[in-house]
């Protein structure tokens, strides 16, 4: 799959990404066509704040409760399953601390893995696929701030402002491409 | 001074770019040990479990004292990791990935204990609940299954603990991995390519599964108590038994934890990455938990001692000055006496005498989980069933355990071979200068730039 058009700028720091990003945004740039790459979060700077935000935590919440749900059941069905009557000597047949043992565990089993569910669904990951916006010196420290599917007439308006704003690169992907 | 990103990805990749041939002859040294002990395992199953040395009735010996040292040792890393991680100690940032993988690969052998120590352990899946053609289901009132669901529960959390920030770190290898290596890099980083919003949810989730994994590792060692604690066996039907339990489990792996810096420290030379503070600080936490033990183990003996309950202070006075007594007080040196002035002495608590305590609490830890078990079950309430000669571990219990520690020290280097064991991208992160400096650092060279396209485009004209 060939990767999508796109102009994008290497800036050798956050400092410098966060008034990239702000000239793109000057240059009428809508925010969902904005790319981020960064090889460390940057909570500090703006750029950082581009995703939008899930309830992971009520998420989880929830996947714990129904994770504790079918641990309560599982506990009291394997109590109450075996084939005979089960003498308890007037004990409940369905012992409140195992069960509640079961219970918890199976409560923060859930929680765990539906949180790793959720980051994993929201991330989109995993994404093997070929031909995505990626530039291997972002891992080197730079920070990638780009446009995704600009118009061909902008192109020299929209190197420009990432170039005045500090970038040390500027790259393109499809139609963009150096060469293309 | 400060290292740029492209340092520290040198540095903290270098050990994954070249194996030298000390390297080779020690992991293959630590190969042969667990292949023995394989060899060990497979005489067990073809001879039964009567090669190992447990007779009536002492029927826990070095396998489950093994099982519950291992499982104490795994709380070195995602606990301390996830407290550190809760609290935002900065100092973390280097320490955290050593820990966990010490839990991952810890829990895994502890968690082998039981199996090893059936005497079928082919049909260990009888012990799993689920819907069998026999229709039978185990027993929910046994610790034993408590443990099944709470050791499983904590070594996927460890697991993922471990897993999720290593994504960005595969990502890093990858792009300057060729060949063969880049594609088994990719397919490891999931195709990580870090954007905000990615960057975002990993952090949450981190922070979501610290939360949940700290009380799951309580759960664990106290769960892995109940296993004594729920039996009327004398010295182990006590209430203090599961925060006993817990403390120990800390601080054996806290000393853990130090071993393995200082390992990783000499042999990967990250003396810039693994600093004197890092040692000084766990030096610390150890010594908290030093005292805490011996609180502990004092708390237990004095309730013991002033209850004067026969069947107890027969097991007791075994430990104090019968047959257990060298091995008793071995502990509480390699425990308290060694560590203490050791720790609590700031001239003393170098890298060097933090590795010296730690070994010593490694050892003492170990002792204390044979103790815990042995005397006990060979002095129960019953004079006739009383042991009627000691529990003596055979050559299979011994070459056994010892390629457990064979195979923690084996999949350790394998592991820091593969993987980076220091987060690349948490320690940068930690290195970021606050924003307004940066911003002002930023300008000051913008000024210029400005200046130079100015010049340029004059030069065009």
């Amino acid at each position: 799959m060939a990767a999508p058009d796109s102009i994008y700028g290497l800036f050798p720091g956050p400092a410098a990404a966060d008034l990239g990003l702000n000239a793109l945004r000057d240059a009428g740039v809508a925010r969902e066509k904005i790319v981020v790459m960064s090889a460390e979060p940057f909570e500090e700077y703006e750029f950082a704040h581009m995703g939008s935000s899930v309830a992971m935590y009520r998420i989880a919440a929830c996947g714990g409760i129904a994770g504790g749900a079918l641990g309560f059941l599982l506990a009291r069905f394997v109590q109450t399953a075996y084939p005979f009557p089960l003498i308890t000597g007037g004990m409940p047949l369905v012992a409140p601390w195992p069960t509640g043992i079961v219970t918890y565990e199976l409560t923060m089993l859930s929680a765990i893995v539906t949180t790793v569910i959720t980051l994993l669904i929201t991330t989109g990951l995993p994404n093997w696929r070929k031909g995505k916006i990626y530039d291997d010196e972002v891992s080197s420290g730079m920070v990638l701030i780009g446009i995704v599917d600009p118009s061909v007439g902008a192109r020299a308006d929209l190197e420009d402002r990432l170039r005045r704003a500090g970038a040390a690169k500027i790259k393109g992907t499809g139609r963009f491409a150096r060469g293309g | 001074m400060q290292k740029t990103p492209e340092q520290i990805n040198e540095d903290l990749l270098r050990p994954l770019q070249g194996t030298g041939n000390v390297y080779r002859v020690v992991l293959a040294f630590f190969v042969c040990v667990v292949i023995v002990a394989g060899y060990a395992f497979g005489h067990q199953i073809d001879n039964g479990i009567g090669v190992a040395g447990i007779r009536r009735p002492v029927f826990w010996g070095f396998y489950i004292t093994n099982f519950v040292f291992w499982i104490g040792l795994s709380h070195a890393g995602t606990l301390i990791s996830a407290i550190l991680r809760l609290c935002n100690a900065t100092w973390r940032r280097p320490v955290t990935r050593c820990a966990e993988v010490i839990t991952v690969f810890a829990l895994s052998i502890g968690a082998a204990f039981p199996v090893i120590h059936l005497g079928r352990p082919w049909v260990a899946f009888w012990l799993f609940p689920y819907p069998s053609e026999r229709g039978i289901w185990p027993n929910i009132r046994s610790p034993l299954l408590w443990d099944f669901f709470a050791i499983n529960t904590y070594l996927m959390g460890s697991v993922t603990f471990l897993l999720l920030p290593m994504i960005p770190d595969f990502a890093l290898v990858r792009d300057r991995a060729v060949g063969f290596r880049k594609k088994i890099y990719s397919a490891l980083s999931l195709g990580w390519s870090g954007t905000p919003k990615q960057w975002h949810r990993l952090e949450t989730a981190m922070h979501i599964m610290a939360i949940a994994v700290i009380p799951v590792a309580v759960s664990v060692h106290s769960i892995v108590s109940w296993d004594f604690a729920m039996a009327p066996v004398p010295m182990w039907h006590s209430t203090i038994f599961a925060p006993y339990f817990v403390c120990g489990a800390i601080f054996s792996g806290i000393a853990a934890l130090i071993i393995a810096m200082a390992l990783l420290r000499k042999f990967l030379h990250l003396e810039e990455y693994l600093l004197p503070i890092h040692f000084e600080n766990l030096g610390k936490l150890l010594l908290v938990m030093s005292l805490l033990w011996v609180y502990f183990v004092a708390s237990e003996r004095l309730t013991a001692w002033y209850g004067n309950e026969p069947a107890e202070m027969t097991v007791f006075w075994l430990t104090q000055r019968g047959s257990f007594s060298p091995l008793f007080w071995t502990m509480v040196f390699c425990n308290f006496i060694l560590p203490f002035p050791i720790l609590a002495i700031k001239k003393l608590r170098t890298i060097t005498g933090c590795v010296i305590a730690s070994i010593g609490v490694v050892i003492g830890m170990w002792l204390e989980r044979f103790l815990i078990i042995v005397p006990s079950l060979s002095r129960k309430y019953l004079p006739y069933s009383w042991a009627t000669s000691a529990y003596r571990p055979t050559w299979v219990e011994i070459t056994i355990t010892a390629g457990t520690f064979a195979a923690m020290v084996m999949l350790y280097m394998l592991f820091s071979k593969f993987i980076p064991i220091i987060s690349v991208w948490e320690l940068k992160a930690g290195q970021h200068p606050v924003a307004a400096e940066e911003y002002a650092r930023f300008a000051d060279g913008q000024t210029r730039l400005a200046d130079e396209l100015e010049r340029s485009e004059a030069g065009a004209e």
